[in-house]
């Protein structure tokens, strides 16, 4: 029997689960609610509201320049979090595995998520593995919820946005999606391209220090920065004006996208958020997101304004305006 | 990057567009047509219509292979698709163009074996790994495509790869712009010509028109700057009666254009006519494989019926296509023709005019 890979019978619950939840998942997450190991884990979250979550990461390839379907599915999760101004508490992990995936991967995955729960300061209590047929699933799927605690005074929403408001983002757009295609495609550029998957809780935390009146925290994923914002100006009736030139992209991101005839506005992120904050706010904000590791090209990429509720403009290099519309079914590259 | 941000520079465009507008106005409109959807999409992304004075008029014409691709094209490459053993490669949007009663999107929601892939390799790579299916590449594009369609048919018979075949639709566009010139509807006065298809075919390729019908061509590159630059171009031919080719987009096209690729084009393919979404039938503007590489070619391998083609009666791609209509003036335009539920091929297109007067106009 091939024992470098995952059987069926990790799956069903008897002495192979056990062995590999206790093997590989409960030594890699290690904490005192998950060694517990009882039906479900107690844990004491203190005052304030609390934010709950949850996202499934189906990801391919499962491991891309930059990161992989395990690190992912912890950042995704904390981010979605940390945009409602939560501090991320807890985690739970939840496994669908391929029959066939080599342990060895299995394992990569779990130590770099263990990685990016330390790091973020974050415990994974509870969990769950099973295991299909060949076929049934895709080498592995992920789903992570997760709760964290928002403090009193903080009123973080999509639906906050107010004409006046500059829209900041933290970095270069489209770096995630760009890595995860090429290489899923095959697709070699003289430098690989690296996904920016990252976990934004504590920059977030770091902004909130500063300015606890942030309106608007949304992280630009699947669809990318164009529809995030749509979701935002439609949320708050709002329109948004973003200025092409001020648009961060890192060179090597704009020439496959150029070549592949993609737009970056719509490429996935996974370490960036969108902010819309009151104009006083924003010179303080870029001074400590620049200070932070994840915001160190942070700028002003656009406005909230009161005309053209519910949709996005933006302002051309050669200073003509058009639409910024909502991603509709999947960008495909251009055939001339 | 540095290298196009050049092409980009806002200052040098505004100037440009002031120099348009100093310009003393004509007593009647200036009609350019720009033929390539990739420039449709460079303009409409630049917001450069607005900027422009009036009496400067941009058409849109036929240049997006996936909406000139004729209605029973389509319809037969669906009917290809649910042929038991065989798997579809095309080119992304292709697979959401609405046929007569169905689409290869939504064959592939039945069962169908429907890939979409980046380059015509990639599609003998699958015919490689599926030695008991029957792989179709279908070959939509214009001169662009065509030389790497022919190089996929090249290595397939030098591999004995026997069960990859191409559905070819691929069109030429010099017999198109003839076929516009012929109709007496749209009164052009200049042609944008496409970047990309004239890196195969070269600038050369519009003499005969220029000649012909005595209109000014430009080859122009895409970003704002080329395309400002090739409107002066025009404009200043225009003024002083002038009709000749001019090569805007030097640092990528050659006079005679590439020579190997043409060599290539012409090894496999023939000259054919074509029928052409909206203009009809063009003598001798479509490529068919030759006789003596037709294994490779899909319409002698499989029996193709004949199918009565349905167009949704209101669809006036046609005449979007042809520069006599704009998407707006199209009575489905926005109320049930959008992105999401396409009545036509020119909204499905990332290229097409609809699709790009939807996503950039609003």
């Amino acid at each position: 029997m091939d024992v470098d890979t995952v059987q069926l019978d990790q799956g069903s619950g008897g002495r192979a689960t056990h062995e590999l939840v206790e093997g590989l998942f409960v030594s890699a997450f290690r904490n005192e609610y998950l060694e517990e190991m009882n039906d479900s884990a107690l844990v004491s979250v203190g005052s304030g509201r609390v934010a709950v979550t949850t996202d499934s990461y189906v990801v391919d390839p499962i491991v891309f320049p930059g990161g992989n379907i395990g690190s992912l599915a912890v950042h995704g999760t904390i981010n979605d979090l940390a945009m409602r101004g939560a501090t991320p508490l807890y985690l739970t992990a939840g496994f669908i595995i391929e029959e066939g995936l080599s342990l060895e991967t299995l394992r990569m995955i779990v130590l770099s998520m263990a990685e990016a729960a330390i790091e973020a300061e974050v415990f994974i209590v509870a969990g769950d593995t099973k295991v299909v047929h060949r076929g049934k699933a895709d080498k592995i799927f992920i789903n992570t919820s997760g709760i964290g605690i928002v403090p009193d005074g903080i009123d973080i929403s999509g639906r906050n946005a107010r004409a006046g408001d500059v829209v900041l983002i933290n970095g270069t757009i489209g770096d995630h999606g760009m890595a995860v295609l090429c290489k899923r495609e095959g697709l070699a550029f003289e430098n690989e391209i690296r996904s920016d998957s990252a976990a934004l809780n504590r920059l977030v935390h770091s902004m909130l220090e500063v300015f606890p009146g942030i309106h608007v925290l949304r992280d630009p994923t699947r669809g990318g920065v164009a529809t995030t914002l749509n979701e935002i100006a439609s949320q708050s009736a709002a329109g948004i004006r973003l200025f092409e030139e001020a648009l961060p992209v890192r060179d090597d991101v704009a020439g496959a996208c150029e070549i592949l005839g993609l737009d970056p506005l719509y490429v996935a992120n996974e370490g960036k958020l969108l902010a819309c904050v009151p104009p006083d706010a924003e010179e303080p904000l870029l001074r400590v997101m620049r200070a932070h590791p994840l915001g160190r090209q942070a700028c002003r990429i656009g406005e909230v304004v009161e005309h053209d509720a519910g949709r996005v403009f933006l302002r051309t290099r050669i200073g003509g305006h058009r639409l910024v519309d909502m991603l509709r079914g999947e960008q495909l590259p251009r055939i001339c | 990057m540095e290298y196009l941000d050049e092409y980009r520079d806002p200052e040098a465009a505004k100037s440009l567009i002031e120099t348009l507008h100093r310009r003393s106005p004509f007593d009647r409109q200036i009609r350019l047509m720009e033929i390539c959807g990739t420039h449709t999409v460079a303009i409409f992304r630049s917001g450069m219509r607005q900027l422009l004075p009036d009496w400067i008029r941009l058409i849109s014409g036929p240049g997006c292979p996936v909406c000139v691709t004729a209605s029973e094209d389509i319809d037969r490459s669906i009917w290809l698709s649910r042929q038991p053993g065989v798997i579809i490669t095309t080119f992304g949007d292709l697979v959401r163009v609405p046929g007569s009663s169905s689409s290869l999107h939504r064959e592939r929601s039945r069962g169908a074996d429907v890939r979409v892939v980046y380059a015509t390799l990639d599609a003998l790579r699958i015919a490689e790994e599926n030695p008991s299916k029957q792989v179709v590449f279908l070959g939509i594009g214009f001169e662009t495509t065509a030389p790497t369609v022919a190089a996929a048919i090249r290595q397939a018979a030098a591999q004995g790869v026997d069960n990859f075949s191409v559905f070819s639709a691929h069109k030429l566009l010099p017999p198109a712009m003839r076929a516009l010139l012929d109709s007496k509807d749209l009164n052009l006065d200049g042609f944008i010509c496409p970047g990309h298809v004239s890196t195969i075919i070269g600038a050369a390729a519009y003499e005969e028109v220029v000649s012909r019908y005595h209109i000014p061509c430009v080859v122009t590159g895409f970003e704002p700057l080329d395309i400002l630059h090739s409107i002066h171009l025009l404009v200043d031919m225009v003024l002083k009666r002038e009709a000749k080719v001019i090569n805007q987009y030097r640092r990528a096209v050659k006079w005679e254009g590439n020579l190997a690729a043409q060599r290539l084009i012409d090894e496999i393919f023939e000259p054919a006519d074509a029928t052409w979404r909206g203009l009809g039938m063009i003598p001798g503007s479509g490529l068919k494989i030759r006789e003596n590489w037709s294994t490779f070619d899909a319409v002698k391998r499989f029996a193709m019926p004949v199918i009565e083609v349905k167009e949704h009666p209101g669809c006036k791609c046609g005449e979007v296509l042809r520069g006599v209509m704009t998407p707006p003036e199209c009575g489905l335009f926005r109320k049930v023709c959008t992105p999401g539920d396409p009545k036509g091929p020119c909204m499905v297109s990332s290229e097409g005019t609809c699709g790009a007067y939807y996503r950039y106009q609003g």
